[in-house]
């Protein structure tokens, strides 16, 4: 049993009592208890845990918490100051969720791709989001909102 | 349009009444509904109109509309797609409501989401109870003004007196409107279609920004203080018992602070059963599953140790070929076939699918001081109650089930097995416990739609008409969840797209066959629609080149001429989706005209590419038409797909936006079923992540899905699981048109 350091949505948070290889998923939802980070699959498979690493999109449920010691993640909860990142705000003018559980996720994902690439080709967004599922089946609406929300920042 | 729900009223509630039963504290105007309908057959354990009200809408005298859900949101809109049909009869101001998710209560009459059914039941009683509310209102402000009510009109949460300009908000009349009498039933007028403001608009569903934000609370997310979290080693194989077991190697890992062993239940399940095991509650979900990872269980795996589905689809396909038991019988089929110039036989194959919803199952459990109040993704909110309360043995009054968001359900979250694991592990250890299962745990003991084999025999005679259609069909039954005893699906099932084919043939038999289920199995969206429409619609395709016809024009002629099919006088227990046949009628023009409809708008018979082909399918479910044309690219045994068409005549539409998502969502999760499959092997599902179990993924998704929704006031029907039939068809149909490969096994494997 360890203790942990980190620096969530840009406050430090101490993580005291957890094992070397507790995912960092799981640090988030049962410890620190940011629960918009979803569980999907555990094994990096669905995207659902997606949060940001040093800017870098990772699957928390793959991310031991020793990997993550003095670094700084970004969730869903902290990647806007009043929900408005261009992302979110296209997720909503297109009507993207259906049940929305995925979603944290899949913005998670979009916000890290636009940053390395601004203005991507569709075949960008399909190869960026492909780890992501979306069992409502929201794709489309997906791949028009990150279009979107690339184009308005352009 | 005729109000299908009879059995409805509305009640005024006085206030301290209302306060007692519920957590909302208002004054103003507090109206209640009584709703209820007639249950499907083989359904009567749905909840009876109890004498309560049950749809609730209150105003207070700052104007705040709340309006409570009682169905449940797991994705299809209808937590706001309900709320929206009220508020526009009332005349409110959509941005002053807001709606609150009831808890599981009889009094709210059906709770149980799933059928595709709640706008259907919901929208008149709920059309006319913001018309009863709105009429108070204007009364109220006519007193007011000393006016007559008929010069008094509502708009957008005010009443206006047009002659004098004068005008009152709601909640300045709330109040006075509740202490006058109900109105009379015949004062009380709808709104005409061209007033409406939200219906048949695309109102936002109601926690859109909460999702954006990771805020939505689904489930998984419920917390108490002091939970412990729970993951279960569950017996691999349906019906197997633990044989050994180390609870203290589990114990030895840090955060792990029980082991508790929960009872097997054998073989078959209902689907209100846990499938037992051993139980490890620890501090949080990882030191639950590295417990659990230690337990080191030893199982037996009982009598389906040796299940497997390569064989068991290999005894479908003979048993399908064989003979059945006659459930629809027309004409001659044995004499015409004997006459047939040509005859057609085929045996489509269809696999086991696991619903897979993002969020797994999960359930969080308090029970303490005898009774046990629950947080849980439930579809059927008052059936998880019940059996939660007869697991605990306790009387129902003393468990309490807050319905959450659900992380997507298709018929796997109507199912409470979950939920009762959570409350019983409450009830042993004392203590609040959230069970959590993984993906894995989730893919090996899912309530999987059944794999089938279903044979068809078609003769078409000398003037190049289809004279004959024997469909056999064989898959184990569902209804051994509510009959132990039952060896043949039930006529639910049956009536689900293989009883009620359309097509105009004179000579018809339709079979089933006696099976039985070796693993758990259940309804999953759209049920047992998926393997009879797709052997169905297959088979019209392959008449269509047998008769050297072009697709469209062979359904067109199949069809037939416009009449109301009456399947009652065809054979014995058609059940229509649950109502009378002379309510929701099965109407050929209107399935001609969404046939039609696809071809025009998909621009059918357009030249393709070589290796390009479009499929079409059609289909009527959930009383709800639909036909859907598949452009397809087959490059190198790889499929792609360019575009979908869908037309839809569900009648009136709430949302046009909502119905849409269901459309084009439902095509994905269709698409995944004909790519993706469950398999057994030595009684186990092979599949254990998304790793090994395809679903489809944004690269496989269609480029382009277009849904065409038919414009008119016929009474609203399901849109949640209608998409899901006609994408396999029209899939297979479109890669034979490409490729002259005829698809008759799903998954599709074009190697």
């Amino acid at each position: 049993m360890e203790n942990y350091s980190l620096n969530i949505n840009g406050e430090n948070t101490k993580v005291e009592g957890v094992p070397e290889d507790m995912p960092l998923l799981w640090v988030l939802r049962d410890i620190v208890g940011l629960r918009g980070t979803k569980y999907g699959c555990g094994k990096g498979l669905c995207g659902a845990c997606t949060v940001h690493l040093e800017g870098q999109a990772v699957r928390s449920c793959s991310i031991p918490i020793k990997f993550a010691n003095e670094k700084k993640i970004t969730t869903i909860e902290g990647l806007s100051e009043n929900g408005d990142h261009p992302l979110q705000q296209a997720w909503v003018e297109k009507n993207v969720p259906q049940c929305g559980y995925c979603q944290s996720g899949q913005i998670m994902n979009a916000a890290a791709l636009l940053k390395a690439n601004p203005n991507p080709s569709e075949q960008e967004i399909i190869d960026g989001m492909q780890g992501n599922i979306c069992r409502c089946g929201t794709y489309n609406r997906i791949k028009e909102a990150i279009q979107s929300a690339a184009k308005k920042e352009m | 349009m005729k109000n299908i729900i009879e059995k409805s009223f509305i009640k005024k509630i006085d206030r301290r009444s209302f306060l007692k039963s519920s957590s909302i504290a208002t004054t103003g105007l507090i109206l209640g509904m009584h709703v209820s309908c007639t249950p499907k057959p083989g359904e009567e354990n749905r909840p009876a109109a109890t004498f309560e009200p049950n749809v609730y809408l209150t105003i207070n005298e700052k104007g705040e509309i709340t309006i409570i859900a009682h169905r449940v949101e797991m994705g299809q809109g209808i937590k706001t797609a309900l709320p929206t049909i009220l508020a526009d009869e009332l005349e409110a101001d959509w941005e002053k409501v807001s709606v609150t998710q009831a808890v599981a209560d009889e009094k709210y009459g059906d709770q149980n989401t799933d059928g595709s059914y709640s706008v259907r039941m919901f929208y008149m009683p709920l059309r006319k109870a913001g018309a009863t509310a709105r009429l108070m209102l204007e009364q109220a402000a006519a007193n007011k003004w000393k006016v007559d009510v008929s010069e008094c009109k509502a708009k957008n949460s005010e009443v206006i007196h047009e002659a004098s300009g004068k005008k009152l908000d709601f909640g300045a009349l709330a109040d006075d409107a509740s202490k006058l009498p109900l109105p009379a039933e015949e004062d009380i007028k709808l709104k005409d279609e061209s007033e409406f403001r939200l219906i048949g608009k695309s109102t936002p569903i109601v926690d859109l920004k909460d999702i954006v934000q990771g805020k939505a609370k689904y489930g998984i997310d419920s917390d108490i203080p002091g939970v412990k979290y729970a993951v279960i080693a569950r017996p691999p194989v349906a019906g197997g018992t633990v044989a050994s077991y180390s609870a203290e190697s589990a114990l030895k890992v840090p955060g792990v602070i029980r082991v508790e062993e929960l009872e097997t239940p054998g073989f078959p399940v209902s689907f209100t059963l846990p499938a037992g095991g051993i139980a490890v509650i620890a501090d949080n979900t990882w030191a639950a599953i590295k417990g659990r990872d230690a337990l080191d269980v030893k199982w037996n795996d009982g009598e389906n140790a040796t299940f497997d589905t390569s064989t068991y689809l290999k005894e479908l396909e003979k048993d399908a070929k064989s003979s059945g038991i006659v459930k629809r019988d027309n004409g001659n089929v044995d004499l015409s076939i004997k006459s047939a110039s040509k005859i057609l036989e085929a045996t489509y194959i269809s696999p086991h699918l696991s619903h897979a919803p993002m969020e797994t199952p999960n359930a969080l459990a308090d029970f303490k001081e005898g009774k046990c109040e629950v947080w849980a993704p439930a579809q059927n909110p008052q059936l998880t109650r019940k059996v939660v309360a007869e697991a605990l043995n306790v009387d129902k009054e003393a468990v309490t089930i807050n319905i959450t968001l659900l992380g997507g359900g298709f018929g796997r979250k109507s199912k409470p097995d979950f939920v009762v694991e959570a409350a019983v592990l409450s009830q042993k250890c004392q203590m609040p416990i959230k069970v959590i299962w993984t993906r894995e745990d989730d893919l090996q003991l899912d309530f999987l739609h059944s794999c089938s084999a279903q044979y068809l025999k078609v003769g078409i005679d000398d003037n190049n008409k289809v004279t004959t259609w024997n469909h056999r069909s064989a898959y184990p039954p569902i209804d051994i969840h509510f009959n132990p005893k039952a060896e043949i699906p039930a006529m639910w099932e049956l009536s689900l797209g293989l009883l009620d084919m359309p097509y105009d043939i004179p000579n018809v038999r339709c079979e089933t066959v006696p099976t039985k289920a070796r693993s758990r199995t259940g309804w999953l969206r759209s049920v047992s629609h998926i393997q009879h429409a797709f052997a169905v619609c297959s088979m019209v395709d392959e008449i269509a080149y047998a008769r050297n016809m072009d697709p469209l024009e062979n359904i067109l002629d199949m069809i037939g001429a416009d009449r109301n099919i009456d399947f009652d006088k065809l054979f014995d227990g058609y059940a229509n989706a649950g109502v009378p046949i002379a309510d929701f009628p099965w109407e050929t023009a209107r399935l001609k005209n969404v046939v039609n409809l696809v071809a025009e708008k998909s621009g059918w018979g357009k030249t393709m590419p070589a290796g390009s082909g479009m499929g079409i399918a059609t289909h009527r479910n959930h009383l709800t038409y639909v036909a859907c044309v598949i452009e397809v690219k087959v490059e190198n045994g790889k499929i792609s797909i360019p575009e979908i068409h869908y037309a839809v005549d569900c009648g009136t539409v709430i949302s046009v936006d909502r119905v849409k998502s269901q459309f084009e969502g439902g095509a994905i999760y269709a698409l995944s079923g004909a790519i993706g499959e469950i398999t057994f092997k030595d009684g186990k599902v092979e599949q254990k992540n998304f790793d090994t179990f395809r679903v489809v993924r944004m690269r496989d998704a269609p480029t382009k899905i277009n849904v065409h929704l038919v414009k008119n006031n016929e009474k609203p029907t399901g849109v949640g699981e209608p998409p899901v039939p006609t994408i396999a068809p029209a899939l297979c149909n479109a890669i034979f048109a490409a490729t002259g490969k005829r698809i008759r096994k799903l998954p599709i494997d074009l190697s």
